[in-house]
């Protein structure tokens, strides 16, 4: 049992530190990065991946990727000092982000030759945004259901169909899709997954606007598109097992958001927000409840990196990996209701007032928080994983 | 960064199952709690065999030396079969009252023969009032001629009626703060005017006392550590116990879990297992993380503790707290999910939650723990 960072690593941790106190400007931070994973305008964006291009010139875009591939081969650890100091450090969610952990890990197990030289080093650069078509209206919880249709035509597919919840789509060069190629097939069968070029005629994104007036999702429509097969990744009828690959980078990723730091402030928040004449911190009940919160947050690091030391000592996955988007998703949402318990109506004002400069952004998160259950998986779903692969107990 | 347990810790909780599994089976645990002892002498000598009354103490003190993440290890398998007996009482409070506050004399006197099982101790440190800081602690100690002379009324010592030497914390000045002024002595049980008289508790497998100070008269060598000086270590004290009792707490949740989700696989109901049903399965779900948060935390105090981490109060509270939580909710799942069966006499649950309640409110219950971290991250 030890907590504490190796010699290496903690040299690690100063040297990337440095570098972020180094080249990290005011105008690019952002209190919590998991608030805008997508830039909500195009100056935000080209801000973004001009951050991106900066920081791969000096090596820290893809650290995890193998050397060979323009990464650093860090190992697991490295990755997470990575991910705890760049969330420090208030640094914005790439642009290439999902192409940077899900799709590119995933064309360097599984893609071709001329699919990794075509775009991996792209990724890496900040020359290409990718987008993940997985969701349909129809297909959310159970993916393999989808039905977008790709015919085959010799030497290309036709797709039509429709995406929805595309995160980014309006700002991406690309898209990873999941089409049905074999619709007669048992599902998990009939489905092949292929690299789209979003300039490719047919393609329509419309945005689809959050409770929360947020703009980052979008529905994809695909009439007619037309997909050479050499954009196949996999194999053609098996691209479940590509998906899957993405997926196991998904849940894998190492880094959380940083919920220390939310109910740091709202401590901070507690202290100096009267109630009744006297600060809010006073009263046992707001005491109880960010005392609870801190110790969630904690429990939360504290399950996450024995999951990762399984990891480590290639162990098989324990129980931690699966509770982290269940507990992880509903703690994101306390802390949010915890928020306006203790702002009252503060927390309805979509903007900075004198008491509470931040307000806007608690009121954003207390209505986004409901996403984060949803997203990736519901929570329900989340429970019936663990029910029926953790422990065992048997499908309803 | 290692966050899992070594080999030997592996080896050592793999020795501890063996062993529990073989000598300490629910009908063993009935028929002992059944009786005042709560222990063989059989029982207390092999866990002194095995290194088990000794793990904390030093080498020269005639124990193992190892740390308090490997007693988590092995507080986790006696939680998970409600180990009777006063091994909390003797171990963790008053051996470890004495490891922390002791003279090398004393502890050169005592602690051997507590690691050999030759000696049973108990710490009673709260008092009516039922409170778990310094301001809890009214008894008083008044100089006298050689000595003090101690008096008051002390609640919910563990297994004083076992303990052969009684360590209790009293007021020897009032000062400016309540933790300045406490002091720690060592009382043999059979002084004159100490009298113990059990208090009939939920948890019988582990029996509380309440003890009487009636004019006692101890010698100046019955002090244990500094004179008006004794809450720090007595504050180091329940926070090792804490976390051990945590993990305790962990290692019965667990449990607990595993016998609701066996039962929730066999118990047929509408022609179909009760587990395969979302109402059951996602409590089971909700269970284990409560359990893997607790575990989470337990391991973290622990780590805190052993290197001295300036965070380590926090951790400990921290820890106390999820268990608290997370041993009363898993143990009263786990009777609702069995139904009708886990409320009996009978079925091996409430020896669980009955042991969880008892844990969930000693040293500080979730809500105590919980004010402790709001004024740590407060500060």
């Amino acid at each position: 049992m030890d907590f504490a960072d190796a010699p290496e690593h903690a040299a690690f941790r100063r040297e990337f530190r440095a570098w972020l106190d180094a080249n990290l400007t005011d105008d690019l931070k952002v209190e919590d990065a998991s608030d805008s994973r997508v830039a909500p305008d195009r100056e935000t964006l080209e801000k973004r991946i001009a951050w991106q291009k900066k920081m791969y010139a000096a090596g820290w875009v893809g650290i995890s990727w193998p050397k060979e591939y323009g990464g650093r081969g860090a190992s697991f650890i490295q990755q997470v000092i990575f991910d705890e100091e760049y969330f420090r450090a208030h640094a914005p969610i790439l642009p290439g982000a999902n192409a940077i952990g899900l799709l590119g890990p995933t064309l360097i197990q599984l893609g071709t030759e001329a699919q990794k030289k075509r775009h991996l080093q792209r990724i890496l650069a900040g020359d290409e945004r990718w987008c993940q078509g997985f969701s349909e209206p129809g297909a959310g919880g159970d993916l393999a259901s989808l039905r977008t249709r790709a015919v085959d035509m010799g030497d290309h597919f036709v797709v039509n169909g429709q995406k929805v919840w595309t995160s980014g789509a309006h700002f991406a060069d690309w898209c990873f899709l999941l089409v049905r190629t074999a619709p007669d097939a048992p599902k998990h069968h009939g489905i092949t997954y292929v690299l789209v070029d979003m300039k490719t005629p047919g393609i329509t994104v419309r945005p689809l606007v959050l409770l929360n007036g947020h703009r980052h999702f979008n529905e994809v429509f695909f009439e007619d598109v037309v997909v050479p097969k050499e954009n196949v990744v996999g194999k053609i009828n098996e691209g479940w097992k590509v998906a899957i690959t993405t997926l196991m980078f998904e849940r894998g990723g190492a880094g959380g958001r940083d919920h220390a730091a939310q109910i740091a402030r709202l401590v901070e928040l507690a202290k100096q927000f009267p109630t009744r004449q006297e600060p809010a911190w006073n009263q046992t009940h707001v005491r109880q409840m960010l005392a609870q919160l801190a110790i969630e947050a904690q429990a939360l690091k504290v399950t996450r990196l024995r999951g990762l030391t399984r990891r480590l000592r290639g162990e098989p996955p324990g129980p931690e990996g699966s509770i982290l988007k269940l507990f992880g998703s509903e703690l994101a949402q306390r802390i949010a209701d915890a928020s306006s318990t203790l702002l009252g109506p503060y927390a309805t004002i979509d903007g900075a007032t004198e008491a509470v400069p931040d307000a806007g952004r608690w009121a954003h998160r207390v209505m986004g928080a409901r996403q984060y259950a949803i997203a990736g998986g519901t929570s329900e779903i989340q429970r019936n994983i663990i029910g029926e692969r953790v422990l065992g107990l048997p499908k309803g | 960064m290692d966050i899992g347990f070594s080999e030997e810790q592996g080896l050592l909780r793999d020795t501890a199952r063996k062993f529990l599994d073989a000598a300490c089976t629910t009908k063993f645990v009935r028929d002992r709690m059944a009786t005042a002892e709560a222990v063989t002498p059989e029982f207390w000598a092999q866990l002194a065999e095995q290194g088990w009354l000794g793990i904390n103490f030093a080498e020269e003190d005639g124990g193992s030396e190892l740390g308090l993440v490997d007693l988590v290890v092995l507080m986790e398998e006696m939680g998970r079969t409600v180990m009777p007996g006063p091994y909390l009482a003797t171990v963790l409070l008053g051996g470890a009252a004495i490891r922390e506050a002791g003279s090398p004399a004393q502890r050169r006197e005592y602690l051997p023969r507590i690691a050999e099982g030759r000696l049973k101790a108990t710490l009673a440190a709260i008092e009516p009032n039922a409170r778990w800081d310094a301001s809890g602690i009214m008894m008083t100690a008044q100089p006298m001629r050689g000595g003090f002379s101690l008096s008051g009324t002390k609640l919910f010592v563990p297994d004083a009626h076992l303990a052969d030497i009684v360590v209790v914390a009293a007021r020897t000045r009032d000062a400016g703060t309540m933790e300045d002024g406490v002091t720690l002595f060592l009382v043999p049980k059979d002084a004159a005017g100490l009298s113990v008289v059990p208090m009939p508790s939920i948890d019988e497998t582990r029996k509380l006392c309440e003890v009487r100070f009636d004019n006692v008269a101890v010698p100046q060598t019955a002090l244990l550590g500094e004179l008006h000086e004794g809450w720090p270590s007595l504050a180091r004290v329940y926070d090792a116990a804490s976390v051990a009792l945590a993990a305790e707490m962990c290692g019965g949740a667990q449990r607990v879990l595993d016998m609701t989700v066996e039962y929730a696989k066999l118990r047929v109901t509408f022609g179909k297992p009760i587990g395969s049903y979302q109402g059951v399965k996602h409590k089971c779900a909700d269970m284990l993380v409560e359990v893997e948060n607790a575990k989470s935390l337990t391991y973290y105090a622990a780590w805190a503790i052993d290197e001295r981490q300036p965070d380590a109060p926090l951790a400990v509270s921290m820890a106390k707290a999820a268990a608290s939580d997370a041993s009363r909710k898993v143990s009263n799942s786990g009777i609702q999910l069995h139904g009708g069966i886990g409320m009996t006499w009978e079925h091996d649950l409430h020896l669980y939650m009955k042991r969880a309640k008892a844990s969930e409110v000693a040293f500080g219950d979730a809500n105590w723990h919980r004010e402790r971290v709001a004024s740590l991250i407060g500060a």
